[in-house]
């Protein structure tokens, strides 16, 4: 991503990233249909439907690769008092998938990855899964606040941005994750306009043309 | 390979049309209305609102959460089939000139997905030429179409307001839905720096309509992008037009069908259409008394290009030589951000229609700026339903605003960074300017001489490239955009930083798919490929009613207008066949 669409795409969450997956490179190669999972619960077009079969039936990320995005995920999202923990929300799932059908981020996390293993081996002489918390946090501290972590550290906060990423993302966009954020859209309802109490919060008020021309409905209902 | 042949199609029919967006639906619609025999050609997929369905799903329903895919460029929900690339159906472009162009491939094509924004042009954007010496003036007069876009208001349904502006006419509306919260900062903002903001006009029923018992009222789901499957409350031409026109009993729909050639007889006749079945790959022909285009601008001028015949050497309706040429597309630029004030904000339910409930109609003259021909203003912001790229680079936002009273260091983890996520969301405004670009005969699609797609047709080779005139516009969007955002106290993150270096982010042209004008009408036959009822002035039973027929499309999203002209053009048809014109 360009550095303007990813500012962009921070908070936009309704507007698709810029991002275009070349995902036809390899959809000459047969897809294997005993290996395709549950149809899915969205349109998708014959060629759409291969190309995710195909991609579900690979796998990309070793065990011990999984096992370290699972805790890495949920020390970016853990539990707390709102809701549950990135792998609750099955985010190590998503990364796996993304991934595969974004192969852009394929090196920068294998790479990243492997990094934190040598820096943890470095450090305590164990793989970053192997660590204590303690060690483990002694180490996420170091990568995690891109404006003052050393300069010898920046490919870990590379990487750590791009996990960040991809744990929030897929966070946020799970069912979990969007009762968190508290959106209450994407179901049917009739919009009244602001609140009232909003309104009030904010010291706006609907004009006597916007109330008489616009849309009401009874809010006793 | 083997056998090699063409079939031909046993029945003929009265109207054969090609394409089913807004001018190939309306026509199907009309026609077969009037009791016509209509064979409707579509070269992508059939598509079923009904059965396709991508509306009222959550973001986890999808393995990518709604990213944009080579096949669904506008995200993983979004209801259209198609993109800026296809496989098997290459474009060229000339050394140093721009033109992306965005192709639907589906029944409906891109009225699917679009954003239903649905505004008249008003009297002076069909006498541009008068007014300011550029282009040309349209054939036709905004008399000649009101009763068209009164129609059209009626058959379809629109929401809006009566302005009583001149150049934005008044029309048959539903009541809008009130602004949102950041819809009223916006135009608390824009008013401040003379920019008039008025209800959008969007083809969404906020109530049923007359016309039709068989679509509902909008429940505010605000996904108007993945086509309203559930109550049929936008416009789309699969929902509105085709499935209707079905119901008559008249109208045979061949998808797959790739259009090769518009047949004619030794007299210059349309007698038909040719394709390419691309299930089967086999050569059809389907004969009919009349041929309608309506294929996108672009596909149309290409289909009359490749129609070359001993009558028409140069291609078909294209004695004039202005087939392909004068293209254009609306001018776009964007920026946006974050208003603090909406940090931390309450949550509750927003979504509201799919689509703005406020914009800002043209406002100035441009008697008194440096560039002909103005811009519309389209908002947007707030709780949206969050998708793929929510919540990534919390570190260039976090470290600069605190968060509840208290200042974090950008980036971070654990609860703290979950309370940041949901104290930002909700806060993000934005605006794109949509705006008349001037038609020039420099700027065209011609047949590339090298380059056959996978079914053996010449390709289009593009030659579009920006004039000053649009560039001046696109900087004047950007200190426009600049002064709404600053009165509310916005912060601005993206499109801020733009400038002569890269046209003020003015947008390639083809970005904003609204390309017209490749077979403009006009009163003479040496400068215009069809007269004042969109029929070719070289061959009276061809017609072509998508925005290629525009002389120049106004600083409003054509599709209204290419509804108003193929309702028009099809009322023309069914007159002229019973005089035994055609």
């Amino acid at each position: 991503m360009k550095r303007r669409d990813s500012i962009k795409a921070i908070l936009v969450g309704t507007v698709a990233s810029s991002v275009l997956v070349d995902a036809c490179k390899t959809a000459d190669e047969k897809v294997n249909a005993s290996t395709a999972t549950p149809a899915s619960t969205i349109d998708r077009t014959k060629e759409e439907a291969e190309i995710e079969a195909k991609l579900m039936a690979e796998t990309f990320f070793s065990k011990h690769e999984m096992a370290t995005i699972a805790v890495l995920s949920d020390i970016i999202i853990p539990k707390d008092d709102v809701s549950g923990s990135a792998t609750e929300a099955g985010v190590p799932d998503f990364i796996e998938f993304i991934v595969k059908d974004m192969p852009q981020h394929q090196t920068p996390m294998r790479g990243g990855l492997r990094w934190l293993d040598l820096e943890s081996t470095k450090r305590f002489e164990k793989a970053f899964i192997d660590c204590d918390s303690k060690q483990q946090i002694a180490i996420v501290d170091d990568i995690a606040y891109p404006e003052k972590a050393k300069p010898e550290m920046k490919q870990g906060v590379a990487f750590f941005n791009l996990m960040r990423n991809l744990t929030a993302t897929g966070f946020y966009t799970s069912q979990i994750g969007v009762k968190d954020l508290g959106y209450m859209g994407n179901t049917p309802n009739q919009w009244n306009g602001v609140p009232d109490d909003v309104l009030k919060q904010y010291g706006l008020s609907y004009t006597e043309k916007e109330l008489k021309e616009c849309i009401s409905f009874d809010k006793t209902t | 390979m083997g056998d090699f042949q063409v079939k031909v199609q046993p029945k003929t029919y009265d109207v054969v049309i090609v394409g089913s967006g807004a001018g190939g639906g309306m026509a199907a619609y009309e026609l077969s209305k009037a009791g016509l025999k209509v064979c409707l050609l579509e070269a992508g997929t059939m598509y079923d609102p009904q059965k396709n369905v991508t509306q009222l799903k959550g973001p986890w329903e999808s393995k990518r959460r709604g990213a944009s895919t080579k096949h669904r460029p506008f995200g993983d929900f979004d209801a259209c089939y198609g993109g800026w690339e296809l496989d098997g159906e290459p474009y060229t472009k000339e050394k140093g000139t721009q033109w992306d162009w965005w192709r639907a491939r589906m029944l409906g094509g891109r009225t699917n997905h679009w954003g239903r924004i649905s505004l008249r042009f008003g009297p002076k954007d069909f006498k541009r030429r008068s007014i300011d010496g550029l282009g040309d003036d349209w054939p036709i007069g905004y008399e000649d179409v009101k009763p068209y876009y009164d129609r059209v208001d009626k058959l379809i349904g629109i929401f809006g307001t009566n302005e009583g502006l001149e150049n934005d006419p008044d029309g048959f509306f539903l009541p809008p839905p009130k602004p949102r919260l950041h819809e009223l900062f916006i135009k608390n903002a824009a008013i401040q720096s003379g920019v008039r903001v008025i209800p959008s006009r969007l083809s969404i029923l906020t109530k049923k309509i007359e016309s039709t018992t068989e679509r509902g009222a909008c429940f505010y789901c605000s996904q108007c992008g993945r086509n309203c499957s559930v109550a049929k409350a936008d416009f789309s031409s699969t929902n509105v037009l085709i499935y209707p026109a079905l119901k008559t009993g008249n109208v045979d729909v061949i998808a797959n069908a790739m259009a090769r050639e518009v047949l004619t007889d030794k007299e210059g006749l349309a007698t038909g259409v040719s394709y390419v079945n691309k299930e089967d790959l086999n050569e059809y022909q389907v004969k009919g008394k009349v041929v309608i285009l309506a294929a996108s601008a672009c596909e149309t001028s290409r289909l009359l290009l490749n129609s070359k015949s001993p009558r028409h050497p140069n291609g078909l309706a294209n004695s004039s030589n202005v087939v392909g040429k004068y293209l254009h597309d609306s001018t776009g630029a964007a920026l946006g951000g974050y208003l603090p004030t909406l940090f931390g904000r309450k949550k509750y339910n927003e979504d509201g229609v799919g689509g703005m409930h406020i914009y800002s109609p043209w406002w100035l003259d441009n008697k008194k700026l440096d560039f002909p021909r103005g811009y519309h203003i389209e908002y947007w912001g707030g709780m949206g339903q969050p998708a793929y790229g929510f919540g990534m680079n919390i570190q260039m936002l976090n470290g600069k605003y605190a968060v509840a009273g208290k200042q974090k260091e950008a980036g971070g983890y654990g609860a703290s960074l979950k309370e940041d996520i949901r104290y930002f969301y909700g806060a993000n405004v934005g605006m794109a300017g949509r705006g008349e670009a001037i038609p020039l005969e420099s700027n065209y699609c011609a047949i590339d001489p090298d380059v056959v797609d996978q079914y053996g047709i010449p390709v289009l080779k593009f030659n579009v490239k920006w004039s000053e005139h649009e560039i001046k516009q696109a900087k004047h969007m950007k200190e426009t955009f600049k002064e709404i955002m600053h009165n509310m106290g916005a912060v601005i993150t993206w499109g801020g930083d733009d400038g002569p270096e890269n046209s003020y982010g003015l947008e390639t042209p083809g970005k904003i798919i609204h390309e017209a004008g490749t077979a403009r009408m006009g009163n003479d036959p040496k400068k215009s490929a069809l007269n004042k009822h969109n029929q070719a002035h070289d061959c009276k039973n061809l017609f072509v009613v998508d925005g290629a027929a525009f002389v120049s499309q106004a600083d409003k999203n054509i599709t209204w207008t290419i509804l108003a002209l193929s309702m028009r053009a099809s009322e023309y048809i069914v007159s002229e066949l019973k005089k035994g014109n055609l």
